[in-house]
This record gives structure tokens, C-alpha cells and sequence, in this order.
């Protein structure tokens, strides 16, 4: 079945346009279980029709849950390169299975904050996804989708090793939590290589998000746990949390700092921000993860007159080139996209100021 | 997966970046992604897959490794020397052919090979119950062995009493019959 694109793109009710907890540093929750079904060959090796037999056992498991019963199950065959990019784009699918052709598919609920990839690495990548800090609420939603699948799929598991996944690092739990934080003012005041050195000496991964060169773009990394045997779920997630709330405690002490030695320079740098990011008539993907960047830190040092952090949050997902695609009903050149764009941002923010 | 750079070593860097207004991802060799700047990103690998495999051949069993990767999955007939390239297994029973050589991976990359935490069909109270009684076991073994029988029999009467909690009703648990995917099948 193809892809409920017009409904995707009214973002009504949708996971992200909510507000979630500490949602000015911590832009999104993910957690995602791996699970293979029992006696069978992991994607990667499998034949074609043993693909498409697993693709059809889970869909037929999620007819019986409430969240996904009457959801489409999008097979990735077929499926335009723009629509892919989309759900890329969307959190739901990942890169693997965006550049996949074969037997593969994606099902999720209607507010995007549960899904489920199928035939990626291993037959079912059970995600979940919150706005802000919310580990527990993430795990809870993915566990019980987790356990519904389970009572009419047969995993793969040993009581050695936990859930049997194609790739050992994910052996065990099969979990993986992660967490998108915001840390600007650890950029600005160049702490952050030490305090991401640290995180990563305590066994969580951190991915940056680069611009061209070398300069992180927009400031935001994702924490994640690395160990997934021999570590209950639960203990997994304290982990993290831990680490985030500390990463927190950094960054809001080099923001005191920041304030302290260079207060004006950084409200002008957020109100310039917010001047560009509310009247150009050409933004590039990065100059608008930059501004929004900018913008965000101005909302933790509580500056008044600056849009709501969950508009930014939708602004940024919406105005990615797909999106903007997708919404104009045709392709579009770099140029023709970064005129979109800036007319999307001018949009939404004038409604904004005039409400 | 293979450095998208130099194309020679294992990627462990992963990186995002928007370029001429894509995103992509970008999978490099710590090597490579020093060079292009990545330094953040570049912690010591230590937990990647591909390193761990590198380092085994290298030290674990220098000359058995040749002779390890001629072995196949009995099931899906993955060559040992396949997961030694692409890092991924080929279905749930290279778990159990390749057991030997994944528990040293396993202890390096996770630092256990023992799976805590959910487990299908059950709540999590009853999995460690499971568990526990599976240790008892062999402590039970154990004493055995040793010719403590006090020991043992105190271990048996033990044993007895949490297979009794483990049931609702009280009625024995039939331990072959719960234990799902046992490695030895
Ligand atoms: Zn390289
Ligand atoms: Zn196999």
C-alpha cells in the first residue's frame, strides 16, 4: 500500500508537535527494540520469499493492536525516492532501509510515535518516539507494542543471549535509547569535546549532526546506550538518563557563564537569529538548523518575543527537502526548495507573532 | 560496512551531514574521520563490532582463526570467515554454532554473555525465577561433585520451592517445555 502522504503532512496530533519534558535542551526520545523471529534466517541472508513471508506475518500480528489495526503497511519496493526520503526525513524509517529496494515495509500509528520496521537488519525494529526527555514513557510504549507483537509472533530468543539479533552489538535486550540534546552554550564556551569524551568513556555512543567542515551543526548530539546484554532495560535507561541530566547540568552552568561574560553578544546573536529566520527569502537546510539553533538557545535564557520551542521543533521537520517536495506536489531545484523553505518559516512565524 | 572514504577499513565512525541540502549519512574509518575532521566522533571504537573481530583474529587465536572460518552455520550455512567480514550473523542458530567465539566478542563488546532483563511470554518476575533456578542448578552440580551432600540437598529442597513459586497453581514447572530456543535443541 503506498504512503498516507496528505495525512502525514496535516501535522495535527502528531508525536512531535507536542511538548514533552525539558523541551528546550532535548529536542526528542527514541527507543527502538531489535527482534527476529524464531527459526528464521535474518534479513540479510534470507531468501526473497521468506522476506515477503515475514513482511506478511507482521502484518497480519498488527492487525490485532489497537494503535496500528487499519494502518497501511508501506512497502518499501516501489516506494518513489522522494517518499523515502520523506520517512527519512520523518524518523520512521532509517537510512538502511531508505536505499533498500527488496522486500521491506514500514507500519506505524497515525501519530508516528510507535512504528515498526520490518526486514531492516533484523525482521522487526520496534520504534517509539517522544518529544523531549521522556525514557521511561519511550521504553513503555515500545515494550507494549513489543509484547502485542509477541502474541502472535514467535521471537527468537535463548535464555543465554536474550533476543537473537543479526548484528551481536545489539545482542540481548536488543535495545537501543537515545536522546537528541541541544548544547549550545557548551559549543559556544568549546567544553564540549571534554564532556562528550566523558560520555563516550562510560559506554554511550554519541553521533553528532555536521555541517559542511567541520562545525557541528546546530549543536544537537545524540546519547545513546551501547550495552545490550548483561544490562536490564531498566538499568539501561538510568544509565542514560543519568548521563543526560548531567549533560544538562553542564550545559545550563556554561549557559551562566555565557550570560556572564558575554550576555549582549549572545541575545544579539539570537535576536539576529530570529530576524533572518523570520524574514529571508532563501534558507538553506543548514542555515535553518543553524538559526533554529540560535533561536533555541535564546528560549533557555528565557529571552521574551521568541516563537515556542515546539513550533521550532515542527518548523525544522517540515521544512526538510522532502517535505517541502512533497507539500508543493513536485520537485523542486536546490534554489526553487530554499525559496520554500524561507516562505514556510516566514509563514508560520507571522502567525505566530500576529496571534 | 566499508569506510565510504578510503573503501579499505571497517567503518565505526557514523556520521550525519547536510550537504548541498541533503542529508546523508556518512560511514568512515576512524582514520578518515580524523582526516576530515570528525574529532568528537572519534572515540576508541572500542565498542565496535568489526574491531573486536580484527582484534580476536589477531590475538585470540592467531593460527585458529584460518581454521575457524571455514566453519559453517549448521542452518544457514553462514561461513565463521563470513561474519568475520560483514559482522552480521545469518539466523538465530550462528548464536548457537558460533557460541564459543561470540562469548569472547560478546564479554569484549558488552562485558557479560549472559542475557539479563525481558524475555518472551513471561513477565519479567518469571524470567528471573527461571534463571535463578537455572543457577541453582548447577551450584546443585556442583555440590555434587564435590560429595556435599548437606549442601545438596538443602540446594534441592530450594530448588523445589521456587519452582513451586514460579507456577500459580503450585503444579511443577516443566522445565523443557518452558525454556524456548534452548542453545542445545
Ligand atoms: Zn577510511
Ligand atoms: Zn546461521
Amino acid at each position: 500500500m503506498g504512503l498516507p502522504i496528505s495525512e502525514m503532512l496535516s501535522t495535527e496530533g502528531k508525536w512531535f508537535g507536542r511538548l514533552g519534558d525539558a523541551a528546550d535542551s532535548i529536542l526528542s526520545t527514541r527507543v527502538r527494540l531489535a527482534r527476529n523471529l524464531k527459526g528464521m534466517r535474518f534479513p540479510g541472508r534470507a531468501l526473497e520469499e521468506e522476506l515477503s513471508g515475514v513482511i506478511h506475518r507482521v502484518e497480519n500480528a498488527a492487525v490485532a493492536i489497537p494503535e496500528l489495526e487499519g494502518r497501511p503497511l508501506v512497502q518499501m519496493a516501489g516506494l518513489p525516492v522522494l517518499q523515502r526520503q520523506f520517512l527519512l526525513e520523518r524518523h520512521l524509517i532509517s537510512y538502511d532501509l531508505a536505499s533498500n529496494a527488496g522486500h521491506c515495509g514500514l507500519i506505524f500509528a497515525a501519530d508516528e510515535s510507535v512504528s515498526v520496521m520490518i526486514n531492516e537488519e533484523d525482521h522487526l525494529r520496534i520504534q517509539s518516539l517522544r518529544s523531549g526527555f521522556h525514557l521511561d514513557e519511550c521504553f513503555a510504549a515500545a515494550s507494549r507494542l513489543d509484547e502485542q507483537l509477541e502474541s502472535s509472533l514467535e521471537y527468537a530468543f535463548s535464555d543465554d543471549f536474550g533476543y537473537l539479533t543479526a548484528c551481536p552489538t545489539n545482542v540481548g535486550t536488543g535495545l537501543r535509547a537515545s536522546v537528541l540534546v541541544h548544547l549550545p552554550a557548551l559549543v559556544l564556551t568549546r567544553k564540549i569535546k571534554k564532556v562528550l569524551a566523558g560520555v563516550s568513556q562510560v559506554g554511550l555512543a554519541v553521533r553528532g549532526f555536521y555541517g559542511e567542515g567541520t562545525d557541528v551543526l546546530g549543536n544537537f548530539f545524540q546519547i545513546s546506550n551501547q550495552i545490550t546484554l548483561g544490562e536490564k532495560e531498566s538499568q539501561a535507561l538510568l544509565n542514560l538518563e543519568r548521563v543526560v541530566r548531567q549533560l544538562l547540568d553542564y550545559e545550563s552552568k556554561a549557559r551562566d557563564m555565557l550570560l556572564k561574560d558575554a550576555g549582549r553578544q549572545i541575545r544579539d546573536k539570537v535576536m539576529r537569529a530570529l530576524g533572518v529566520f523570520s524574514h529571508a527569502y532563501l534558507l538553506s537546510t543548514e542555515e535553518a538548523i543553524g538559526l533554529a539553533s540560535a533561536i533555541r538557545l535564546g528560549l533557555t535564557l528565557e529571552m521574551p518575543g521568541l516563537p515556542p520551542v515546539e513550533m521550532i521543533n515542527e518548523i525544522l521537520l517540515c521544512s526538510q527537502p522532502a517535505h517541502l517536495q512533497l507539500m508543493a506536489e513536485h520537485e523542486m531545484s536546490s534554489e526553487e526548495r530554499n525559496a520554500a523553505r524561507a516562505e514556510l518559516i516566514r509563514e508560520r512565524l507571522s502567525h505566530h507573532a500576529a496571534a | 560496512m566499508k569506510c565510504q572514504h578510503c573503501n579499505v577499513a571497517e567503518a565505526t565512525i557514523h556520521v550525519k551531514e547536510v550537504k548541498n541540502d541533503k542529508v546523508s549519512e556518512l560511514h568512515l574509518c576512524e582514520k578518515c574521520a580524523r582526516e576530515k575532521g570528525y574529532h568528537s566522533l572519534v572515540e576508541k571504537g572500542k565498542l565496535s563490532i568489526a574491531s573486536q573481530l580484527v582484534w580476536m583474529a589477531e590475538n585470540l587465536y592467531p593460527e585458529g582463526t584460518a581454521r575457524m572460518g571455514t566453519v559453517r552455520c549448521a542452518d544457514c550455512g553462514l561461513k565463521y570467515s563470513e561474519f568475520m567480514k560483514t559482522g552480521r550473523l545469518g539466523c538465530p542458530s550462528c548464536y548457537r554454532e558460533f557460541s564459543a567465539q561470540l562469548k569472547q566478542i560478546l564479554r569484549r563488546v558488552h562485558g557479560a554473555v549472559r542475557h539479563v532483563g525481558k524475555a518472551p511470554g513471561q513477565e519479567g518476575v518469571q524470567f528471573e525465577r527461571r534463571r535463578e533456578i537455572q543457577r541453582l542448578h548447577e551450584e546443585l552440580e556442583r555440590a555434587i561433585e564435590r560429595e556435599e551432600y548437606e549442601k545438596a540437598a538443602r540446594l534441592r529442597d530450594r530448588i523445589r520451592a521456587v519452582e513451586a513459586s514460579a507456577s500459580p497453581e503450585g503444579e511443577p514447572v516443566d522445565e523443557a517445555a518452558r525454556t524456548p530456543e534452548a542453545p542445545q535443541e
